[in-house]
């Protein structure tokens, strides 16, 4: 056995301590003095020295917890603990892991079909997994911190909303259009942040993702500001609608119309979209570009002494995310029938950065898994009313704590000459501009 | 000095705010042949060195690249990058910079980016999968497969490159270099940190990539065995500027290279040149 990492008694004791301590600053104010406006207008105030003893006493103690569980269930350890038979188990699942998901996601409305309950999630759920998938070009490949995704997604959402209840043009043109004016939109965004590295970055595109909602407020009469686009079109089966008239799928093909059939064909639209998504990553990870961005996450002094143009090729991967965001707010927007800039706040980027963080950088697999975990979970823990928030947070620091690269946490080589290893997390960076 | 040159340096300062780091510097490398830059630590070798591969503009001078075909370039008006894809040099760094991450032949692979760029069509044709791009890219593995078998790397070929020894990664850094097919290889300190018999096989590789590819080299080093063995010509630097340069001969006997190099005292100054003779 190898020696145990220098994290003795004295050490947890000492960091609980230390998390007590900064528990005691915050709660002293907050919890321990309360204060409130007497009859007469007068501040009144009383102390509640109990309830803050309880909660630092609540900090210390979990602290200690979290640092025992830390060195016990903790990446290194785990690996060790964990029998052969039972990794080589593991690696016998994930390799079967996609396609059984896949062959599975297919099958969701022939198993649910009469619930259109789950098969509203599983729609959410997917739209997620593309826009997951869409930023994993940007975050988890080219290791550019982007907080204003959402500024793509609603630019995509807009250009389908305006287009068509402006123009009447059709689903088909427009999605197309969607994600290229996201891309000019993420290309426009990537010109002034080129030079920004690591936190400055993320927060210009924080402010680029703030600034895009506050023109659709403002903008109203393009973009009818907080009242939003209403009667965007729904999407046809390539020209054939799908409604009860007689025109419509249902009577074309001779069956009975019901309206399942439309939640079902926006199912398999975006499970499209999102497949497309998939496969282009994949493929440009085994083309020069991809293989340039990662490069770009790894050392981008290198990448520039090795010819790379850095500048192009951060913009390529600005705009690729982009346009797969673009791709996604365009079907969001027909299958919502209307939008408005409530749907496109800080919380959405926050929301789709958790999902790539939580499956792994630059992880496909992880990404779809977060997605579902971060999404279905929390609906999962709907009947737990109040305390849902709370249980939803505590399981993202376990797993935090757990696998803090992520749930696949691995990098897969895009060439290789006898065998395809995987590559540790640990050696992985995870880029700083 | 005569022959055919493929760098000249003319006058070239470099200043930053008031700290002069390079002043008046003029020497010139020849076409296959290695010409070694060495002096003590703090001398500016770095800064030149920046200077020629565009990662800092110079205050003042010229330096011109002269390729095969008789074209000459300016290095000093390029940008970074572009002195690496327009006028081929290629260099590498003094603390290793590889992408630890990527496997070693995936890090020979983003060396060849521009030449597969225009093979993948800019990434379009590429996305298609047309026969050419398939066909430039098994050109690049061959390429890249060739290069870690010269550098004795080929077992750990599919091996991320961060879990390299030391000198392991040293010679992939060379490798990769030499992957973007270079005039002129640039190589800051290569055997700093190697052990007497990895510096030994590295001399041997930089005296056939000048031999069988004909590469030219410029390197910046500290280690005098491998300096003296394999230089064609050295130049030596102190305080910023030239102070001599000449055959490893000529530079071994110079008592103002042995003054400058190791301070006064020449006695060690004369054991550590022996040393490396």
């Amino acid at each position: 056995m190898t020696a145990k990492p220098a994290t003795g008694t004295t050490s947890i004791l000492k960091t609980a301590f230390v998390n007590a301590l900064i528990a005691l600053v915050l709660f002293s104010l907050m919890v321990g003095i309360r204060t409130e406006a007497g009859a007469s207008g007068q501040l009144t105030y009383w102390t509640r020295f109990g309830e803050l003893a309880s909660l630092v006493a609540a900090v210390f103690g979990g602290s200690i917890v979290i640092e025992l569980l830390r060195q016990w269930i903790g990446p290194t350890g785990a690996e060790k603990l964990v029998p052969p038979a039972v990794q080589s188990g593991m690696s016998f699942i994930g390799r079967y892991l996609a396609p059984a998901l896949l062959i599975f996601t297919l099958l969701v409305p022939v198993i649910f079909y009469n619930q259109r309950y789950i098969l509203d999630l599983a729609i959410l759920v997917l739209t997620y997994v593309m826009l997951g998938w869409g930023l994993n070009v940007v975050v988890g490949l080219a290791g550019l911190l982007d907080l204003g995704y959402v500024a793509f997604y609603a630019v995509g959402a807009y250009s389908y909303g305006l287009l068509a209840t402006n123009f009447g043009w059709s689903f088909w043109i427009c999605l197309p259009l969607a994600g290229i004016l996201a891309a000019f939109w993420g290309v426009l965004l990537g010109f002034p942040v080129l030079r920004l590295r690591g936190d400055y970055l993320a927060i210009v595109t924080l402010a680029f993702g703030e600034i895009i909602r506050l023109v659709i407020i403002n903008w109203q009469e393009l973009t009818g500001g907080p009242n939003g686009v209403s009667g965007i079109p729904r999407p046809s089966f390539f020209g054939i609608p799908l409604d009860n008239s007689d025109d419509g799928l249902a009577a074309k093909l001779g069956i009975e119309y019901s309206p399942t059939h439309r939640i079902i064909f926006l199912f398999y639209l975006i499970l499209a979209l999102a497949l497309l998504t998939n496969w282009a990553t994949i493929r440009l990870r085994r083309l020069p570009i991809g293989r340039a961005w990662e490069a770009l996450r790894e050392d981008e002094v290198a990448c520039r002494a090795l010819g790379i143009n850095t500048t192009t090729t951060k913009l390529t991967a600005f705009a690729t995310g982009a346009m797969f965001g673009g791709f996604a707010g365009a079907f969001f927007a027909t299958r919502q029938g209307f939008i408005s800039p409530e749907s496109f706040t800080f919380q959405e980027s926050a929301l789709v950065l958790a999902i790539v963080v939580l499956g792994g950088m630059g992880s496909q697999l992880g990404v779809a898994l977060a997605a579902l975990a971060m999404i279905g979970g929390f609906e999962l823990f709907r009947g737990l009313e109040t305390y849902r928030m709370l249980v939803f947070g505590m399981s993202m620091v376990l797993i935090m704590i757990w696998r803090p690269r992520g749930l696949v946490g691995h990098r897969a080589p895009t060439v290789y000459l006898t065998k395809a290893k995987a590559i540790s997390s640990d050696l992985v960076k995870e880029g700083h501009g | 000095m005569s022959g055919d040159k493929i760098l000249s340096i003319d006058r070239l300062a470099m200043r930053f705010g008031g700290i002069v780091a390079v002043q008046d510097l003029s020497f010139a490398a020849e076409r296959k042949k290695i010409t070694a830059l060495i002096g003590p630590n703090g001398a500016g070798k770095t800064t030149v060195f920046n200077c020629i591969t565009g990662f800092y503009k110079p205050s003042g001078g010229a330096i011109r690249l002269t390729h095969d075909d008789g074209t000459t370039v300016a290095l000093e008006r390029l940008s970074d990058f572009r002195i690496a894809k327009q006028a081929k040099v290629a260099r590498t760094f003094q603390n290793i910079r590889l992408f630890p991450g990527m496997t070693a032949l995936e890090n020979l692979m983003v060396a060849q980016h521009n030449a597969l760029m225009r093979a993948s069509g800019f990434t379009l044709l590429g996305l298609l999968g047309v026969p050419t791009y398939r066909d430039a890219e098994k050109r690049a593995i061959d390429l890249a497969t060739d290069w870690l078998k010269r550098v004795n790397l080929i077992d750990r070929a599919d091996d991320a490159a961060g879990n390299f020894a030391y000198g392991d990664q040293r010679r992939l850094e060379i490798a990769r270099a030499m992957c973007t097919e270079p005039a002129l290889l640039c190589l800051d300190e290569p055997a700093a940190g190697l052990n007497a018999r990895e510096s030994a096989a590295l001399s041997e590789l930089l005296l056939s990539i000048r031999d069988e590819l004909g590469t030219s080299i410029l390197l910046i080093e500290h280690d005098m065995s491998v300096v003296m063995e394999i230089s064609d010509h050295i130049v030596v630097m102190d305080h910023g500027v030239k102070i001599a340069e000449g055959t490893p001969r000529e530079i071994r006997d110079d008592p103002k290279v042995i003054a400058a190099y190791l301070g006064a005292d020449e006695e060690e100054a004369a054991a550590v040149m022996e040393g490396g003779a």
